[in-house]
C-alpha cells in the first residue's frame, strides 16, 4: 500500500518451495435457504504469504472460513492443497489437514485451564480414561517457549485478559502444526501494543511451508501485515491485489463498490458552548485515580488509551454501573447523584456498551421494542397498558431518522447487521431524549461502509447539541471524530488534547506514560 | 503484551524475556489458584461444621456414633443420585428423572429377583444397567433429538413413575426369593457399631465419582461442554457422544441408588420418588455446582448432601416439627446460592 510506513514493512517473503500454491480454491459456491452466501469464489494462498481477505459484513468471508474449517460443506467448487485435491470432512479433519482457524468469537472454555483448552480433544491419556494434566502442562509450556508467549498453562482461561485469551487461541491453532492459519478479525479486541505482538507472532509463523489468511476490517493493518489482498463483495470474488501496489482508498471502494469520501477532521466547535457533563476527581477502588473531564454541548470527547487503561471503567463509574470511591458529577452545572445506570438514564445520560449483544440490545425482540425499551414509561396508558400503536410510530420515526436497514419495525434485532444493531441502540437512547451519550467502542465488529454511517450519525448528533463521549481502541477513529481527546494510562488521565494537536504518535506517547511501579493495577 | 509480565523479566533474561516471566508467575500461582477454586467448598464445609456444632450443643443425642451413622445412612441414596447428576449439571444440563427413575429401578430389581428368580448378583447388575439404559435414553433424547434436558428428563420422570406402577401392579414387591438382598444396604460391616454396607458403598462411589470428574476424559469433557459447548464441538470433540455417555453415567448411579433404596426397605415400593430429584439437585447446588454448567465438584456435592441430611436429622432430634424441616432446607438453598453469587461477583 502506498501509505505503508517504513517501520512496519515486512522482511522479505520467503520463496515458495513448490510451483503449486499452498492452498487454492476455485469456483466455490455455497447457498443457504434464501441466500447465496458464496458464488464462484476463488482464492490462492502462496507459500509464505499473508493473504488478506476483505469485504463488508455479508460479503461471504465467514462462510468461506467455515467451509475451510469443515463446519459447512460447499455446494460446488474445488479445494487444493499443494496441488492435491482436498476434501474437508469436519472441524477435526480440517485441523489434521493443517488448516487452523482462529474464530472472531473466541472458542475457549473459560472454566478450563490454558493447557486444557489448547489440547481439548487431544488429551494425553494415562491408563484408560485418565487424563495426564502434567503432561498437558509440559507440552503447553514447550509450545509457549517456542512461540515466546508469556502464558501460564495451569491458569483458568476465565481469569485471562481478552488479549491473553487471544494468545491462547493462537497457541492452540499453532499447536496443530498448522500449514494454513486463518485469522478472523484477530485484532478486534486488541490494543496497538498487543497488535504488535500478534503481528510478530504471524511473522514468526510464516515459513516456506506455511501461509496465513487474514481477515480484517481494519484497513491500516493490511498494509502492515499482508502481501496480497483479495476482495469479496456480495458473495462474489472481486479482485486480488498486491498490497504494495494498491491503496486503502482503492480497497475500500472495491469492497463497497463505490468511492468513499476521504478522511477529514472535525472543525473546532465554539469555545463558549455550555458544559453539559463535568466529572471531577473520579476514582474507583481498583483502577481509576482522579479523573477530570468535561464535555460541552455539540462536542465529541474521545477517550484513547491501551486496553486496561480504564476508559470503559470511566464510563461505567459515571453512569453508576460501578461503584465510585470519590468524584463529583455535574450535569448542566448542577451536581447530581448517580447510583445506578437507571439514575443516569433518568438524568439523560445514555451509555452504549462495548458489548452490544450482551448489554445493548435484546436480540430476540423486535426493532421497535428495543427502541422504546429505555423510555417505555412514555408509551404506557392507564394500568400500565402498553400503547402498541404509538410504539410502532416511534419505531418507524427512528428507523427513518437513523436510516436503520430493516424490512419493518417488527423485525427481530438478531436478524439485523452489526451496524444496524448499533443504530437501534442509538435510537433507544435518542428516544429517551438523552443530552449526554457515552459510546463505548461504537464501531466494534461493524464493517467499513456501516462505520462511515455511524461516524456521520455521531457528527449529526453532536451538531444537534448532544454532548458525546466516545471510547475507541481505534486511534484513527478517535482522531477523525473527536473534537478533544482524553488519553488514559493506568486509570489516570495523562492528557486532554485538542484535535489539532493530536497525532497517533502524540496520543500513543501519553497512553504509555506508566507510573513508577511499571505495572497496570488490576 | 501485558506489561505486568514484560517488565521485571526483561532485566534478568534478554534471550526470551517472556519465558522467564511466566515461570516466575508460575511458581507461586497453582497453590493460590487452588485455594481460590476451593473457596466455595470451604464455605459449604464451614456451614456444615457450624450446623453440626450447633446441633451437638443443642442436644446430647446428636453427636453420637449411632446418630452420625444414621445421618450417613439417610444421606446415602440421595447422595448417590446427586453424585451422578453432578456430571449432568456440569455439562449445563439437568436430570429430573433420577427420582422416579430410581423407583423404577427398584421395581425392576423386584422383577429380576422375585418374579424372574435371577441370582442376586445378576439381578443387581441388571438393575444398575437398567438405570444406565434410562440415562442412555435421556442422553439420546437430549443430544441426538435435541430436546432440551429439562423437558427430555421431565418426560422420562413421568414415564418412569407410570411404568413403576404398571409393572408392579401398584403393589410393593418383596424380595422373598433373595433374602440376602436387604443385606446390600443394611449389612453391618464393622463389629460393635452399626455401620451399614450401603454407607461404605456410598463412600466408594464418592471416590469413584471424584476421580471420574477430575482425572478422566469424562469429567474433562463434562466441564468443557458446560463451559462452552460450541467451542468444544469445534475443537473436534464429539459432543453428542459424550453427552450420551454422561447421561448414561448418571443413569448408572440411579440404578445403584434404586438397588440400595429397595434393599433398605427390603421391598420395591412402586410409588414415590417424585421430589427426590429436587433434593439431589439441591445437594449439588448447595455444594457450589453451577446450574449454568462448567463449574462444580464432587466434594461440594457430598457436603451439600450431608448438610441436607444433618439438617433433617438435627431438626428432628431437637423436636422441630417435620413441616419446618423443608422450610429450613429451602432457606439453606437460598443462602448457599446467594453466598456463591456474592463470591463470584467479587472475584
Amino acid at each position: 500500500m502506498s501509505d505503508a510506513t517504513a517501520e512496519a514493512s515486512l522482511p522479505e517473503t520467503p520463496a515458495p518451495v513448490a510451483s503449486a500454491p499452498l492452498l487454492e480454491l476455485e469456483g466455490v459456491s455455497k447457498g443457504f435457504p434464501g441466500v447465496q452466501a458464496l458464488d464462484g469464489v476463488r482464492l490462492d494462498l502462496r507459500h509464505g504469504e499473508v493473504h488478506a481477505l476483505v469485504g463488508e459484513n455479508g460479503a461471504g468471508k465467514s462462510t468461506l472460513m467455515k467451509l475451510l474449517a469443515g463446519i459447512h460443506t460447499p455446494d460446488s467448487g474445488t479445494f487444493r492443497m499443494n496441488g492435491r485435491d482436498l476434501v474437508i470432512d469436519g472441524p477435526r479433519h480440517a485441523q489434521e489437514q493443517g488448516i487452523s482457524i482462529i474464530h472472531q468469537e473466541f472458542n475457549l472454555m473459560p472454566d478450563l485451564t490454558v493447557a486444557q483448552n489448547i489440547f481439548i480433544g487431544r488429551e494425553h491419556r494415562g491408563a484408560g480414561l485418565f487424563v495426564d494434566d502434567k503432561a498437558l502442562n509440559r507440552r503447553a509450556r514447550d509450545l509457549f517457549d517456542r512461540l515466546g508467549l508469556a502464558l501460564d498453562p495451569a491458569e483458568p482461561v476465565e481469569r485471562l485478559t481478552v488479549a491473553r485469551q487471544q494468545m491462547v487461541e493462537i497457541a492452540k491453532a499453532l499447536s496443530f502444526d498448522a500449514r494454513v492459519l486463518i485469522m478472523d478479525e484477530p485484532t478486534a479486541a486488541l490494543n496497538d501494543a498487543e497488535v504488535d505482538v500478534l503481528f510478530d507472532l504471524i511473522r514468526r509463523f510464516r515459513s516456506p511451508e506455511t501461509g496465513v489468511i487474514y481477515i480484517s476490517h481494519r484497513m491500516e493493518e493490511l498494509s502492515r501485515i499482508s502481501d496480497r489482498i483479495t476482495v469479496l463483495r456480495d458473495g462474489r470474488y472481486i479482485d486480488t491485489l498486491e498490497t504494495a501496489a494498491t491503496s486503502q482508498r482503492e480497497i475500500i471502494s472495491l469492497m463497497v463498490g463505490r468511492e468513499i469520501s476521504g478522511e477529514s477532521r472535525p472543525a473546532p466547535i465554539a469555545g463558549d458552548a455550555p458544559v453539559v457533563l463535568a466529572v471531577r476527581g473520579l476514582s474507583t477502588k481498583h483502577l481509576l485515580r482522579d479523573v477530570d473531564f468535561e464535555v460541552r454541548a455539540g462536542e465529541i470527547l474521545g477517550f484513547a488509551g491501551l486496553m486496561g487503561a480504564g476508559r470503559t471503567e470511566v464510563a461505567r463509574a459515571v453512569v453508576g454501573a460501578d461503584r465510585r470511591q470519590a468524584g463529583v458529577i455535574e450535569l448542566h452545572g448542577r451536581e447530581v447523584s448517580i447510583g445506578s445506570p437507571a439514575d443516569a438514564a433518568a438524568l439523560g445520560i445514555g451509555y452504549l456498551s462495548e458489548d452490544r449483544k450482551q448489554l445493548g440490545v435484546l436480540l430476540e425482540r423486535s426493532v421497535r421494542e428495543n427502541i422504546v425499551l429505555a423510555s417505555l414509561k412514555d408509551y404506557l396508558g392507564a394500568l400500565g397498558w402498553v400503547k402498541d400503536r404509538r410504539i410502532e410510530q416511534a419505531g418507524r420515526e427512528y428507523v427513518d431518522k437513523l436510516r436503520i436497514k430493516t424490512p419493518s419495525t417488527a423485525q427481530l434485532v438478531r436478524n439485523l447487521s452489526g451496524g444496524n444493531q448499533q443504530k437501534v441502540v442509538i435510537a433507544k437512547w435518542l428516544a429517551k431524549d438523552c443530552d449526554v451519550l457515552i459510546f463505548d467502542e461504537p464501531t466494534r465488529g461493524i464493517d467499513v461502509g456501516a462505520k462511515e454511517e455511524i461516524y456521520t450519525l455521531l457528527r449529526e448528533l453532536a451538531a444537534q447539541g448532544k454532548a458525546i463521549v466516545m471510547i475507541s481502541s481505534e486511534l484513527p477513529e478517535v482522531l477523525r471524530l473527536a473534537d478533544r481527546i482524553a488519553v488514559m494510562a493506568e486509570g489516570r488521565l495523562t492528557a486532554t488534547l485538542d484535535n489539532a494537536d493530536a497525532t497517533q504518535e502524540v496520543v500513543m506517547d501519553y497512553a504509555t506514560r506508566f507510573t513508577a511501579e511499571g505495572t497496570i493495577a488490576r | 503484551m501485558n506489561p505486568t509480565t514484560a517488565g521485571p523479566a526483561q532485566a534478568e533474561n534478554q534471550k526470551s524475556p517472556s519465558t522467564s516471566a511466566y515461570r516466575a508467575i508460575d511458581e507461586g500461582k497453582p497453590r493460590f489458584a487452588r485455594l481460590r477454586g476451593s473457596l466455595q467448598q470451604l464455605l459449604a464445609a464451614a456451614s456444615l461444621i457450624v450446623i453440626v456444632v450447633y446441633f451437638s450443643l443443642a442436644s446430647s443425642h446428636f453427636f453420637t456414633p449411632n446418630n452420625l451413622v444414621s445421618i450417613l445412612t439417610a444421606a446415602t441414596v440421595t447422595g448417590i443420585l446427586a453424585l451422578g447428576t453432578t456430571f449432568v449439571i456440569i455439562t449445563g444440563g439437568i436430570d429430573l428423572s433420577i427420582g422416579t427413575g430410581m423407583v423404577l429401578c427398584g421395581v425392576m430389581a423386584g422383577v429380576f429377583l422375585t418374579y424372574w428368580g435371577w441370582p442376586l448378583w445378576a439381578g443387581v447388575a441388571a438393575t444398575i444397567l437398567f438405570g444406565g439404559v434410562i440415562g442412555l435414553i435421556n442422553g439420546v433424547n437430549v443430544s441426538v433429538l435435541g430436546i432440551p434436558p429439562f423437558i427430555a428428563t421431565l418426560g422420562m420422570m413421568l414415564i418412569a413413575a407410570g411404568l413403576s406402577l404398571v409393572i408392579s401392579g401398584t403393589k410393593p414387591i418383596y424380595f422373598n426369593e433373595t433374602p440376602e438382598f436387604q443385606q446390600i444396604m443394611n449389612l453391618s460391616i464393622i463389629p460393635g457399631i452399626r455401620f451399614p454396607l450401603g454407607v461404605a458403598i456410598f463412600i466408594v462411589m464418592i471416590v469413584v465419582a471424584a476421580l471420574l470428574l477430575s482425572k478422566t476424559i469424562v469429567g474433562r469433557y463434562a466441564f468443557s461442554i458446560g463451559s462452552n459447548e460450541a467451542a468444544t464441538a469445534l475443537s473436534g470433540v464429539n459432543v453428542r457422544r459424550w453427552k450420551i455417555v454422561i447421561y448414561t453415567l448418571a443413569g448408572l448411579f440411579v440404578g445403584l441408588a434404586g438397588v440400595l433404596s429397595a434393599s433398605r426397605l427390603s421391598s420395591a415400593q412402586p410409588t414415590g420418588g417424585m421430589g427426590l430429584e429436587l433434593e439431589a439437585i439441591a445437594a449439588v447446588v448447595i455444594g457450589g455446582t453451577s446450574l449454568q454448567g462448567g463449574k462444580g465438584s464432587i466434594v461440594g456435592t457430598v457436603i451439600g448432601a450431608l448438610i441436607m441430611a444433618v439438617l433433617t436429622n438435627g431438626l428432628r432430634i431437637i423436636s422441630v416439627p417435620q413441616e419446618w424441616q423443608s422450610v429450613a432446607v429451602g432457606i439453606v438453598i437460598l443462602v448457599a446460592v446467594y453466598l456463591d453469587m456474592l463470591r463470584r461477583r467479587r472475584s
